[in-house]
């Protein structure tokens, strides 16, 4: 335990959990192999997050559903109509039409209410159509329907998905922490109270009180984030409250309490560090599990907003992409979404065994 | 026994009264006036006066809390506010499909997976077993959403195996015809999670005494599996599977809204969609009460099931 002095003729005299726990990872090659996966996602998303990548992501610089270069040959081809196509076919209609001279509308040009304002509108856009950018035929992983690059949409939406995940679980876990302590460590009515609250958040289920918050709630990253920390901070308090009220009877707490620390010193300078390491099994497997919910409310449409785009954001444009054979944007998702939750699940199991202070 | 039963009813009285005050706080205070949406387009002073008083919402908030008690007293929520049918008649007739999709999915998943589970932990440490735990661990990455957008496609859409979407009147029908494909999805989603869990509890029970013992007097392992390992493996089982019964009555809300099913899952994401407060409002008071009714449930049952575990 930190928090016990040594005894001076101690070998090792750092010996701590978390030392121990550090050289026990490094050993484990599933786990040190997980930890590396998730340190790299995390430095992409710092990355996309900071602008340094990704950050270009909505420009539309290919062809719509431009196929990924290694299977530019063999994909569907996606037909695209200009402006010269649409005009060449409204002259055909027309020449077809001439005779009676009421084109498509069936009216004359000076019968139709609204062919003067349709005359000034074309007048109009024609100063704004500029040559455009030339846009690319493949990508390295293909294009969407907007002809948005879709490594660079995977990228950002990466760092969304992981800042929802992991910025939902550390405020899940600082609710759960503190509501926990004071509820394990004074006990009495504020423990009665704290439980009632927490029966009352465990008879709904997830998912059902995710969609009740987000029914009242607006979209975008940091409602959705709220709203995961307000429903899963349960299983954490759960947790802490049973480890504080096995730690305030430890002699070492009532060491610290005949020195003179406060409650708040003793409960979160003296016993916080002994069951830190549960809370990082805890934030792994949380992290998980919100960025798995994530997908599922941003994908029917309740989750981040319209102008940002994240793994459950992508997923929802599959179905209607997949009808017509477009498969890339929905095979990225699932192989860097199913990498990063296998990882960061082994990196749980390893933790949970290497911060394990039975094992020796 | 009684008196258990009696003391943990009683208990639910003050989650119930929890669960209201959530709702209450979250869509009468949280949710902001939901006039603006009801009244549309057509938006005057007159109309929306008018709705705030048909909703009650001019009252004070006390009162405005006492009208929701007593809502969920008689159970009866109100109309809805995008059909306008009755909530309670609109549930009733939610609750049938997704009891049908959700309960045979319980059932074909538990049996499989049971059976995949007794199986690899008998070999525990075989290639097999790592083999499926491997398996297992990859299949539980893939998102959801993708089984049931793959499974839709290739199965349905391309292989013209099953039909896209849809649901009958005739519970044969539906049987037969539409339930095939969203509960083969299901079950393979479910799958993965209850293997790895099941298989936890039985390798557990196989390092017991007992079963050493049992081998040392000759019996024969499947008579050592099957009556003496099984049956204490299942206790765990029988709790998660016991626990996991009102989630039948949330329906499968994913499965439902891609297939079309006419269920309380889809019922739930239209009603958030559209705002309808009082939909929604019902279903999470009828899904905390299922909730805690099954809580009591389970244990009695693990008390029934395990003469060792005392009730108090």
């Amino acid at each position: 335990m930190p928090h016990s002095s040594p005894p001076p003729a101690a070998p090792h005299p750092h010996n701590s959990l978390t030392r121990i726990g550090w050289r026990r990872l490094r050993r484990d090659r599933v786990g040190f192999a997980a930890l590396c996966i998730v340190g790299a996602y995390l430095l992409l998303a710092l990355a996309a997050w900071s602008g340094l990548v990704a950050s270009h992501w909505q420009d539309e610089v290919a062809h719509p559903y431009a196929p990924p270069t290694l299977f530019a040959g063999s994909a569907p081809h996606h037909l695209e109509l200009d402006a010269a196509d649409i005009d060449a076919a409204d002259r055909r209609a027309a020449s077809a039409a001439a005779q009676d001279s009421s084109g498509a509308t069936g009216l004359s040009a000076d019968e139709d209410p609204l062919a003067a304002d349709l005359a000034a509108a074309e007048q109009q856009s024609a100063q704004y159509r500029s040559a455009g950018q030339a846009r690319a035929d493949s990508l390295p992983l293909g294009a969407d329907q907007r002809g948005r690059d879709v490594l660079q949409k995977l990228l950002q939406g990466s760092a969304t998905s992981l800042q929802v995940g992991i910025a939902g679980a550390l405020l899940a876990l600082a609710i759960g922490t503190v509501l926990g302590a004071l509820s394990g460590y004074f006990g009495g009515l504020l423990d009665d109270l704290l439980m009632w609250g927490y029966s009352v958040f465990t008879s709904v289920p997830d998912m059902l009180l995710l969609l009740a918050f987000a029914a009242v709630s607006g979209r975008g990253i940091g409602t959705v984030v709220l709203v995961m920390a307000f429903t899963s901070w349960t299983g954490t308090f759960r947790l802490m409250r049973a480890e504080f009220l096995k730690h305030k009877g430890r002699d070492y707490v009532r060491a610290a309490d005949a020195i003179g620390a406060g409650h708040g010193r003793r409960m979160f300078h003296h016993i916080l560090p002994n069951v830190g390491h549960l809370l990082l099994v805890q934030f792994s497997m949380l992290t998980v599990a919100l960025i798995k919910y994530e997908a599922i409310l941003s994908f029917l449409g309740f989750g981040v907003g319209v102008t940002q785009v994240s793994w459950g954001a992508m997923l929802a444009e599959a179905p209607a992409e997949l009808l017509q054979g477009y498969w890339w944007q929905m095979l990225a998702v699932t192989l860097c979404m199913s990498l990063l939750v296998t990882a960061f699940s082994l990196l749980a199991d390893s933790l949970r065994d290497a911060l394990d202070p039975k094992v020796k | 026994m009684l008196a258990y039963i009696v003391r943990r009813v009683w208990q639910m009285v003050p989650t119930l009264f929890g669960v209201m005050l959530l709702l209450f706080v979250l869509f009468n205070w949280v949710g902001g006036d939901p006039s603006y949406i009801l009244a549309g387009k057509n938006l005057s002073a007159e109309a929306l006066a008018g709705i705030r008083q048909q909703l009650g919402l001019d009252l004070p908030l006390p009162q405005q809390f006492l009208i929701f008690v007593r809502q969920v007293l008689t159970l009866d929520f109100g109309t809805s506010w995008s059909t306008q049918q009755p909530v309670s008649a609109l549930l009733h007739s939610r609750i049938g499909p997704s009891l049908l999709l959700t309960g045979s999915m319980l059932l074909l998943g538990t049996v499989l997976a049971i059976a995949i589970a007794a199986l690899v932990a008998y070999r525990r440490g075989s290639l097999t077993d790592r083999l499926v735990t491997l398996i297992a661990t990859c299949a539980m990455s893939v998102s959801a959403l993708v089984y049931i957008i793959a499974g839709q496609y290739w199965l349905a859409f391309k292989g013209g195996w099953f039909p896209i979407m849809g649901w009958s009147d005739s519970t044969l029908d539906n049987l037969l015809h539409y339930l095939p494909l969203p509960l083969l999805l299901g079950v393979i989603v479910g799958l993965a999670p209850d293997i790895r869990f099941y298989r936890s509890c039985f390798v557990e029970e196989l390092g017991h005494d007992y079963v050493r013992t049992a081998r040392a007097k000759g019996l024969s392992e499947p008579v050592i599996m099957l009556k003496h390992v099984l049956r204490n493996a299942m206790i765990p089982v029988v709790t998660s599977l016991m626990m996991s019964l009102p989630y039948l009555m949330m329906g499968a809300m994913l499965l439902e809204t891609f297939f079309g099913i006419p269920g309380m899952g889809k019922e739930v994401v239209m009603a958030v969609e559209r705002s309808d407060f009082p939909v929604i409002k019902a279903i999470t008071i009828y899904i905390a009460l299922a909730t805690m009714l099954f809580n009591l449930l389970t244990d009695i049952v693990y008390k029934l099931i395990d003469p060792r575990v005392q009730l108090h």
